[in-house]
């Protein structure tokens, strides 16, 4: 594949290996969070883990749309199914997410009820939900709608679509999250804050997300908490190459903002798409999230303007806060405070295949890409 | 005229008639629909003995059975349909453990309103592959559900093959430092599938790669390598067929991606729809495990048939009490090829 290969070649690879030994210091420790689920799961897919000196340590963060969508948002897609009989359409991580009464949306959609009317489908773009919308005018369509700035944009534009064609079925249950607030507020956490238990020596900024918001948006973090960040593109290299620059950062003592990803960001981001962002959405006073807890000013809600294709307000339901698991540390992995096989949890209980927390749900939360892709060097760290 | 039933004045009208409840009822309708459009088809002198069961003759040998039922949609898709597909599924089953397939039964569940058009065009291309592969459709039965309870038609094959005693092959005999050797691209059928179901233009070109492979297995065979282990690596892809192998013999294993044989216009479906071709479905491929130093006779002699050409050794067994089947990366790291989890999702973002 054109385009791509270029960014997953081997010999390139070990070159970077290289350069990354030879600038490592030492006498110290490197550790980096990379934000986005997406660079979790090229770590883990590629193995990035094994190229790199043990000086460097990744910190995986709670940039996984799923992984910090909390329980009473599921919870709140299931009773519009179950109490309100709308036709649920979502995209295919959040399916597996466990909800309250040991529910996911994947179990409600084989559990009993489905004749009478509960119907969940998964699909793969916020444009095939408008068009499930138009095609079964009888029945009402909501489109859950999760994830960071990537996939705003998209559901901006149906929002906007369905009030020009005037579909009165259709409507979104708004989850979209903004980056910047869960940078600050680990960053602001206890744990990492200066002499705290975790250190974080700089960031790895996310790819996708910074095509919509730019580079400028993490300039705070440099600034105001003298981290470096690199935003980086989601192919191995570019993780690699952003490492590098991340440890000479830091080895010459500066906190800059640089951009490895300058074929697809600018500093200014996509205007038109930040601009469809702010015609449709606005911020909310709050947003819990889970793992990070209740960040003030971090989520976006549908405007009044665009009310009758916001799915809280139509069917007027409200968000119900449900605690996790007591054992379930996702809280911590997400704040890079635990390491997946700290939790007690981890590959006994909590499993792919039988998920309790949302770090296991999603191949780019930590949890799972570390069972999945990397479990074998705890056994070889134990024998 | 129908010969048994000559009531039926009408023969099936195969281009506008549509399935209907009268033929599951075991009346006239099912008689006419079994003769005129399934017999008349996939025709043979034990299907045509018309009784409840057929009587078969029997070569020396151990008796080898396996069934499966098959549900795909779409019914039709690029390099096939769920005819051929159930024909080649259960040959494949019974190629894998070392058995000869003689005979195959099969079970239609058609739901009513099908077009009789479609179900002669499935009945078709079952005959083909069964003449193909030289292998009838002895006996067979049909049940109609009502509108709604049933997705068009599902088939359920079952096969009867025959292997001489001790020539059965297990996927407990991996051994530390067999070979694992793949025959051929994977992915193709589950890509060409996903490409029909989310509409992929893009992808339009990628065909099911189903095929009996009764003949390759049977070259392989003649080889004399020192076969452990063969098996089709259908649902859940190469990944999860190592993965039982692994469990079954208690061993490890380590793939080497770059050895990966996978079409590009597969690795970029993949890449569009965040899938990993080793977990994506084939049915005209055979994961084989031989002992080292068979690998090269095995690899030529794949290579000499037209279902082998491509085949590759993708990786070697090794000692593991904990049965992890690993992969060094293109890009040089390793990671775990886990069990597939749950369906195969595709990420967001």
């Amino acid at each position: 594949m054109r385009f791509i290969d270029e960014f997953r070649d081997g010999e390139l690879a070990s070159g970077l290996a290289a350069a990354i030994r030879r600038v490592v210091r030492r006498d110290r420790e490197y550790r980096f969070m990379e934000f986005c689920g997406g660079h979790t799961h090229t770590i883990s897919r590629y193995g990035l883990s094994d190229l790199l000196p043990h000086q460097v340590r990744m910190i995986h963060g709670p940039g996984c749309p799923v992984c910090v969508l909390p329980i009473g948002r599921i919870d709140m897609a299931i009773r519009l199914v179950r109490d309100a009989g709308v036709m649920l359409c979502s995209y295919g991580d959040p399916m597996r997410v466990p909800a309250s009464g040991g529910l996911s949306l994947l179990k409600a959609k084989a559990g009993p009820g489905r004749a009478s009317g509960s119907d969940i489908r998964m699909i793969y773009s916020a444009a095939d939900a408008l068009l499930v919308a138009r095609q079964n005018p009888q029945r009402q369509v909501v489109l859950l709608a999760i994830g960071f700035e990537t996939t705003t944009p998209p559901t901006a534009l149906v929002i906007k679509q369905a009030q020009a064609l005037g579909l009165g079925n259709f409507s979104v249950l708004c989850c979209h999250v903004l980056t910047p607030p869960a940078i600050a507020s680990i960053l602001d956490s206890p744990e990492v804050r200066q002499g705290g238990s975790v250190g974080i020596d700089g960031l790895v900024g996310p790819a996708h997300v910074s095509t919509i918001i730019g580079t400028q948006p993490y300039e705070f973090v440099a600034e105001q908490y003298r981290k470096p960040v690199v935003v980086a593109g989601f192919e191995p290299l570019d993780v690699m190459q952003a490492i590098l620059m991340l440890i000479e950062q830091v080895n010459a003592g500066r906190a800059l903002v640089e951009n490895q990803f300058s074929r697809a960001v600018t500093r200014e981001g996509n205007r038109k798409a930040q601009n469809l962002m702010a015609e449709v959405f606005e911020l909310r006073r709050s947003f819990a999230w889970r793992g990070l807890g209740d960040l003030p000013f971090s989520a976006l809600r549908i405007r009044r303007e665009f009310a009758e294709f916001d799915a809280e307000r139509r069917f007027a339901i409200r968000y119900e806060a449900v605690a996790d698991h007591p054992a379930c540390e996702c809280g911590a992995i997400l704040r890079g405070v635990k390491r997946p096989s700290q939790c007690r949890l981890f590959a006994s209980v909590c499993t792919p295949e039988n998920p309790v927390g949302s770090c296991m749900v999603s191949s780019e939360g930590a949890c799972a890409a570390h069972y999945s892709f990397g479990r074998f060097a705890d056994l070889e760290r134990v024998s | 005229m129908s010969r048994t039933h000559k009531a039926y004045v009408r023969p099936l009208d195969l281009r506008q008639g549509r399935i209907d409840m009268t033929h599951g009822s075991g009346g006239r309708a099912t008689a006419q629909l079994i003769e005129e459009l399934f017999v008349r088809r996939l025709g043979n002198a034990y299907l045509g003995q018309g009784n409840d069961a057929a009587v078969l003759p029997m070569p020396p040998g151990r008796l080898v059975m396996s069934t499966d039922a098959h549900v795909v949609s779409p019914l039709f898709f690029p390099g096939g349909d769920i005819g051929c597909l159930a024909v080649h599924g259960t040959i494949n089953d019974l190629a894998v453990v070392g058995a000869t397939p003689l005979y195959l039964a099969a079970s239609f569940v058609l739901e009513e309103g099908f077009p009789l058009s479609d179900l002669a065009r499935i009945v078709e291309s079952m005959a083909a592959a069964a003449s193909a592969a030289g292998v009838p459709v002895v006996t067979g039965d049909t049940k109609v559900v009502e509108k709604g309870s049933g997705d068009g038609v599902y088939i359920t094959t079952t096969g009867v093959g025959v292997v001489t005693e001790g020539d059965e092959w297990s996927g407990d005999r991996a051994r530390p430092a067999d070979r694992i050797i793949v025959s051929g691209s994977i992915g193709e059928h589950g890509m060409a599938i996903m490409a029909q179901r989310e509409n992929l233009g893009f992808a339009a070109a990628i065909a099911s790669d189903t095929a009996a492979l009764h003949g390759l297995i049977a070259a392989m065979r003649a080889s004399g390598a020192a076969i452990r282990v063969l098996r089709d690596p259908t649902r859940g892809g190469v990944a999860t067929t190592l993965n039982e192998i692994a469990c079954q013999s208690g061993v490890g294993m380590m793939l080497q991606e770059s050895a990966l044989p996978v079409r590009p216009e597969v690795a970029a479906a993949c890449e569009f729809l965040g899938l990993d071709p080793l977990y994506v479905a084939n049915e005209g491929k055979v994961v084989a495990i031989v002992a080292p130093e068979d690998a090269e006779r095995l690899l030529a002699a794949m290579r000499a048939h037209p279902l082998g050409r491509q085949a590759a050794v993708i990786g070697s067994v090794h000692q593991d009490a904990h049965s992890f089947v690993q992969m060094t990366t293109a890009f040089g790291g390793r990671r775990i090829v886990d069990w597939l989890t749950g369906e195969q999702l595709p990420r967001i973002c």
